[in-house]
């Protein structure tokens, strides 16, 4: 195994990936400005609904986003994840009435806390135990909603959105939320884009090449991991407060594995060593559903193909696309 | 002279196999403490018991007067005490500076963790030392997966100067090398060993009686005799168990 690291294989794009997300070209970086401008201009061009597909799109990179802190820059895989998402936005649920101010730092510390007490015990363990550890966690917060009267049922609920301190019509709704969802994800991709080049940044990285190393360097790699878990909980957290929010329903299925292995194929589809390539998964993986749907009723087939066509051509997913 | 490192009746199980038993060896500042014998002897194990990376089923380690048989690999790295691997363990997708910087921030801790790699001067300098200390300073924007197999050698010598030890476990830093690139890195290995505490796992024997202050010969897991270079070259029973059969 030990050689394997000695010599960067050419087609590797994990190794060299892990480094490559913190050095997005000038070039990369506008070609995401020049996006972002564009969704932002949605109410000049596009349709209310496309503008409410954008919103869950930009949610569902949020959410991608927040787990690519885990698979891509530390290398874990976590099934718990959907389960911080959920808890965000149960947070709404649970705080009805109040401000945005206060909904938004509460998902927040609520999903970081969960991911505190899980973190230590799951981050026991590594690779396959990992897996199955954070699967199991994440289906008991899972069961926690789905099983007991605290969520409010089995099918969901319908919630009322926190105080905005602006006034929402049901025909600017659509326009509002696609500027928060934006303003959102710009912020946290901005912020992450940023901490991947810090210190802690580049340990993350080094603990996804050789752990084993940075523990004979000195590292405290534990720790190091459970700041990553808890930061990425939070941010999860984070992205289930702005589906709330955007949605007004809240439903035990988000916090669903299911719902985690979505996020891990929106990392996978766009490219896990690209810290944008989780934004490409989630609106590829959008687009390809909303087109499935006008194709054809079975539009999970549509996706399914698209996605092992994606996997099995693209190796370092769509955001390695301009450089192979 | 107190030791800088001391171990005692280290003792290490694999199932039935004991792969050490009842090793007993001190490093002193300033000297390198050689470590040799046959495939399967048990050094890389010794090595790993020491650096944290294994836990000994019996005996002690006290460093500078601080028992430390209980502590995890990294907290002995904080201490002091670095290791170096027997095959290369680089980062190959960083350039050597980059490698020992990570190397060197590897005490770094709280909000400071939250600068900018780069711009730290602390574990800069340190970075930059270490790979001038190797003889690397030319090379430190080149990405460590395409340097020479002898650069490497070098590289991974470096990151563990990089941490700021005061104790060297080295396993077998001349691995792999051609004869031209071995001189310069047995010169490498007589400098650190004038400051710092060494233990050396070498195979090489000219690289160990050049290097070598005090030389231990395993076998078969246990210590089968301790003494300054010449006392080993001329003893008989290890004559018999390890160098004979090379003469």
């Amino acid at each position: 195994m030990a050689d394997a690291w000695a010599r960067p294989e050419p087609d590797d794009g994990v190794l060299a990936g892990a480094w490559a997300m913190t050095r997005l070209s000038l070039r990369g970086n506008l070609i995401l400005l020049l996006a972002a401008l564009l969704l932002a201009a949605m109410p000049y061009w596009a349709e209310p609904y496309t503008m409410q597909l954008a919103s869950s799109a930009l949610i569902a990179a949020m959410f991608a986003l927040s787990l690519q802190i885990l698979t891509g820059a530390a290398g874990l895989v976590s099934l718990a994840h959907a389960g911080f998402f959920g808890l965000g936005a149960y947070t709404i649920y649970l705080l009805p009435g109040a401000s945005i101010f206060v909904t938004l730092p509460a998902a927040m510390l609520l999903s970081g806390l969960a991911a505190a007490v899980i973190g230590p015990l799951a981050l026991r363990t590594r690779g396959f135990y990992f897996l199955m550890t954070t699967l199991a966690f994440g289906q008991m917060l899972f069961f926690l909603f789905h099983d007991t009267s605290l969520g409010g049922g089995t099918d969901g609920v319908f919630i009322t959105r926190p105080d905005l301190l602006l006034t929402v019509t049901k025909a600017t709704r659509p326009k509002i939320f696609l500027f928060l969802n934006l303003a959102m994800l710009s912020l946290m991709y901005l912020g992450l884009w940023w901490l991947m080049g810090t210190m802690f940044g580049h340990a993350l990285a080094g603990i996804r090449v050789n752990q084993d190393r940075m523990r004979a360097m000195g590292h405290d790699v534990q720790r190091l991991k459970l700041a990553a878990f808890i930061l990425a909980g939070a941010l999860a957290g984070l992205a289930g407060h702005m589906a709330a929010l955007t949605d007004a329903f809240v439903s035990p299925d988000l916090l669903d594995w299911h719902h985690s292995a979505e996020a891990l194929l929106m990392v996978l589809l766009g490219g896990i060593g690209a810290l944008h390539g989780p934004i490409l998964g989630a609106f590829a993986l959008t687009l390809v559903r909303e087109l499935g749907l006008a194709v054809t009723e079975r539009q999970r087939l549509v996706e399914g193909i698209v996605i092992l066509a994606a996997v099995l051509l693209l190796r370092r997913g769509l955001a390695g696309l301009r450089s192979s | 002279m107190t030791a800088a490192l001391q171990a005692t009746g280290l003792s290490r199980r694999f199932g039935g196999l004991v792969a050490v038993a009842g090793v007993s060896l001190d490093l002193h500042r300033g000297q390198a403490h050689a470590v040799i014998g046959p495939n399967g002897a048990g050094k890389s194990t010794l090595i790993n018991l020491l650096s944290g990376a294994l836990k000994p089923d019996e005996g002690s380690i006290v460093l500078n007067g601080t028992e430390i048989t209980e502590l995890p690999d990294w907290r002995r790295a904080r201490a002091g005490i670095g290791r170096s691997f027997q095959r290369t363990q680089l980062f190959p997708a960083l350039t050597a500076q980059e490698n020992t910087r990570l190397a060197a921030q590897s005490r770094t801790r709280g909000w400071r963790l939250f600068r900018r790699a780069g711009d730290d001067p602390d574990t800069t300098a340190q970075a930059a030392a270490a790979l001038d200390q190797v003889g690397l300073a030319t090379l430190t924007t080149v990405l460590a997966g395409t340097l020479s197999h002898g650069q490497r050698r070098l590289l991974e010598i470096a990151l563990v100067l990089a941490t700021n030890p005061t104790i060297l476990l080295l396993d077998e830093p001349l691995a792999g090398l051609g004869a031209e690139e071995t001189a310069p890195v047995v010169a490498l290995l007589r400098a650190l060993a004038a400051r710092y505490a060494m233990l050396l796992v070498e195979h090489d024997m000219d690289a160990v009686f050049a290097v070598a202050h005090q030389v231990t010969v395993m076998v078969d897991g246990r210590v089968l005799e301790t003494g300054t270079p010449d006392d080993i070259r001329r003893s008989p029973a290890v004559r018999d168990a390890y160098l004979g059969h090379r003469a």
